[in-house]
């Protein structure tokens, strides 16, 4: 297909529709609103055969997005900031409840105080709701992660959470390809569930469970988000080779394969990363970006596995991660790499926070002066 | 022609093996309910008396599939659950009659924490039937005060009884205009039957609420669930009608009162066998107290007499 010019929460709801939709339960909130309203369009113009429940919060909308996935439906919502935040519970609850569900959530910060714009704060807090959490960074990445996103969430049976950022991705508009509606047939066949709530299947869901019971359940759910990352990335590899576009799997090394420092961060903050690293190049720093794509799971072994010993580590987050003295990456970024014991020295900075610009620039700047404290 | 108890269907939802207290309300409605709705239902719960009685898992005493949710998810759930199963009907991933889609939740989750969603749900016209089993305060947790607990009653959380009228959440129902509302009683089988069969029958968002005396709550004696249950539709203190799309008309015995056929019996002899009004009965001015209550009661079958002519 040839390429088209549109927004981010444009190309989300276009995807949406080419995933076939049956049902989605959506609450207006900045910067998401537009794809909640592109989709009701869809529906009321008849160019989509699916459902649309407008519901009167966030906490309702994935209460009614848990029961109908239940239903046996494909399920579909998206939402930002203070709206995931208040959805809080019943995330856990379906992450629990293994209903197959996508959200796309259009990054923004929280309050107090209010603030409209980009950071991972929204996302970041909800990490360990059992969800896959995907970060990614370019218009056409937002289109084809949500299309990968029900392949996997239907397999694995976990809700997965398509993370972009607001206003520089969802209104900012970039020229991206849409797939062929029978291609995406093809890698996404209509969702046909091991069980629905339904007096044909039986059964009560969310009863409640002795603790025996209750470990063995949540400890598979945390067994098969490890299984997902395998997952992730054979059907990323078969999204490219039915549809011809990659991405990366769970994260994605951006520049020369021989550079022995890393700027890390996940998001849009990726692609100026990418300008960051050349300017580097001019003070004789041999850089690369490696962007994380999946920050839930973590892909612990592949960053262990591509980061090479001696390398220096430089984190940029987008998020406080309070308490630790930094952002939510730069923890993990330590946790996965502690046991390889060969050196690796690894820093971070929290910028970006509440739509702070950062320019390349300003990210090489920054990456210079931690480069300068790991050589001290 | 009127049904006779016995000649319901045998269909049980709930089966032996419950957990739930001896005379408990929940589980005698839900019977009378089911028997109603039939086998091709399906039901949405929130934490509850209910859900706590269900049995551990694997094990429930549901026979009726059941999906237990957030506790201010019923309004919201429900009415996902019922366009969802909508939605594949149309598209043919699902052959046959729709199931009933219906909620099964206590005043708690209707009157408080849910009523956002509910509202919701009514406003949208949502396909199912909101079941409340009001048993006038939070039993699951122990009997603290709700928006359903009277005035004068003592909760944990109301030591010394409660200072406010409960909410009177059938008649905001009755204002948000609904296809079909009704207020019902375990006490009064046959009406509650006809009322869910009216439910059942009709499309869109439909509310019924079952009064339901709770032994261990309210502290009477087990076997007594029914005779306070009736004693209260008689006092006036809890009253039994149906609203189509607005339309209120009284049921029988509650219309005696709004016709002035018959006077409601004294209120001593509805809150006098119960011990969460025990101390009222030791206070010096308990006739002043009593009078006040009756004048209560009067004053609402005198504002639901104005719904019917209105």
């Amino acid at each position: 297909m040839s390429k088209i010019l549109n927004t981010g929460n444009g190309a989300c709801a276009m995807a949406v529709k080419a995933a076939k939709v049956d049902i989605i339960a959506a609450y207006p909130i900045t910067p998401q609103t537009s794809i909640a309203e592109k989709l009701a369009a869809y529906v009321a113009q008849g160019e989509m055969d699916a459902k649309y429940l407008p519901v009167e919060s966030e906490h309702s909308v994935m209460s009614a997005s848990a029961a109908a996935s239940a239903a046996g439906a494909r399920t579909f919502t998206a939402t930002s900031s203070q709206g995931l935040l208040y959805m809080h519970e019943v995330l856990h609850y379906t992450a629990g409840g293994r209903l197959p569900l996508v959200i796309a959530n259009v990054n923004r910060a929280i309050c107090a105080p209010w603030c409209l714009y980009v950071d991972h704060q929204d996302a970041v807090s909800q990490r360990d709701t059992g969800w896959i959490q995907f970060f990614v960074s370019t218009i056409q990445e937002i289109y084809d992660t949500i299309l990968l996103a029900y392949k996997v969430t239907e397999q694995i049976e976990i809700p997965v959470m398509v993370n972009y950022d607001g206003f520089l991705l969802s209104h900012s508009m970039m020229p991206f390809e849409p797939a062929d509606q029978a291609l995406v047939d093809a890698f996404l066949p209509a969702y046909e569930p091991n069980w629905r709530l339904h007096p044909q299947w039986g059964g009560t869901f969310g009863n409640v469970a002795p603790a025996d019971e209750y470990t063995a359940h949540r400890r598979r759910l945390a067994e098969d988000l490890e299984k997902a990352k395998e997952l992730i990335e054979s059907e990323a590899r078969n999204f490219q080779d039915l549809i011809g576009r990659w991405h990366g799997g769970l994260l994605d090394w951006q520049g020369p394969g021989d550079a022995e420092v890393l700027l890390v961060s996940m998001g849009s903050m990726a692609s100026e990363v990418q300008l960051a690293v050349q300017l580097l190049e001019r003070h004789g720093i041999r850089a690369a970006g490696l962007r994380i794509r999946v920050f839930r799971p973590f892909p612990r072994e592949a960053l262990a596995r591509i980061i090479p010993a001696g390398a220096k580590v430089l984190v940029f987050d987008r998020n406080h991660a309070y308490g630790t003295g930094g952002g939510a990456l730069l923890s993990e970024i330590k946790a996965a790499l502690y046991d390889r014991r060969d050196n690796i020295q690894i820093t971070g900075r929290v910028m970006g926070v509440g739509g702070e610009d950062l320019p390349a620039s300003l990210l090489a700047s920054q990456a210079l002066e931690m480069w300068e404290e790991l050589n001290r | 022609m009127s049904a006779r108890l016995q000649d319901l269907s045998s269909y049980e939802y709930v089966l032996p093996g419950s957990a739930a207290c001896a005379g408990c309300p929940s589980s005698i409605a839900l019977r009378l309910v089911g028997k109603a709705l039939g086998e091709n239902a399906v039901m949405v719960m929130t934490p509850s008396c209910a859900v706590a009685s269900t049995g551990p898992l694997p094990h429930s005493c549901y026979n009726v599939p059941a999906l237990n949710v957030c506790f201010a998810s019923a309004g919201a759930a429900a009415g996902g659950l019922s366009l969802a199963l909508e939605a594949q009907y149309e598209k043919g991933r699902l052959q046959g009659e729709m199931p009933t889609v219906f909620t099964w939740v206590g005043d708690g989750g209707t009157y408080d924490i849910g009523l956002q969603g509910l509202s919701a749900a009514a406003e949208r016209n949502d396909n199912f039937i909101h079941f409340c089993y009001n048993n006038e305060a939070y039993s699951n947790t122990g009997m603290q005060r709700s928006g359903a607990t009277p005035m004068h009653a003592v909760t944990t959380t109301t030591p010394l009884g409660k200072e406010n009228p409960r909410k009177n959440l059938a008649m905001i129902m009755l204002r948000q205009e609904i296809p079909y509302m009704a207020t019902a009683s375990l006490s009064y089988p046959m009406d509650l039957y006809r009322k869910v069969v009216k439910a059942k029958s009709i499309k869109g968002f439909k509310y019924i609420e079952i009064h339901a005396p709770c032994a261990p709550g309210w502290k009477f004696a087990t076997a007594d669930t029914v005779e306070i249950g009736r004693l209260a539709v008689r006092s006036g203190a809890w009253l039994l009608w149906e609203a189509e799309n607005g339309q209120v008309a009284v049921s029988s015995p509650t219309s005696q009162f709004t016709e002035g056929k018959a006077q409601p019996i004294p209120m001593i002899d509805y809150i006098g066998k119960q011990g969460r009004f025990a101390h009222l009965l030791k206070r010096d001015d308990q006739d002043a107290v009593l009078e006040e209550m009756r004048a209560a009661v009067l004053r609402d079958i005198r504002r639901l007499a104005e719904n019917v002519n209105g």
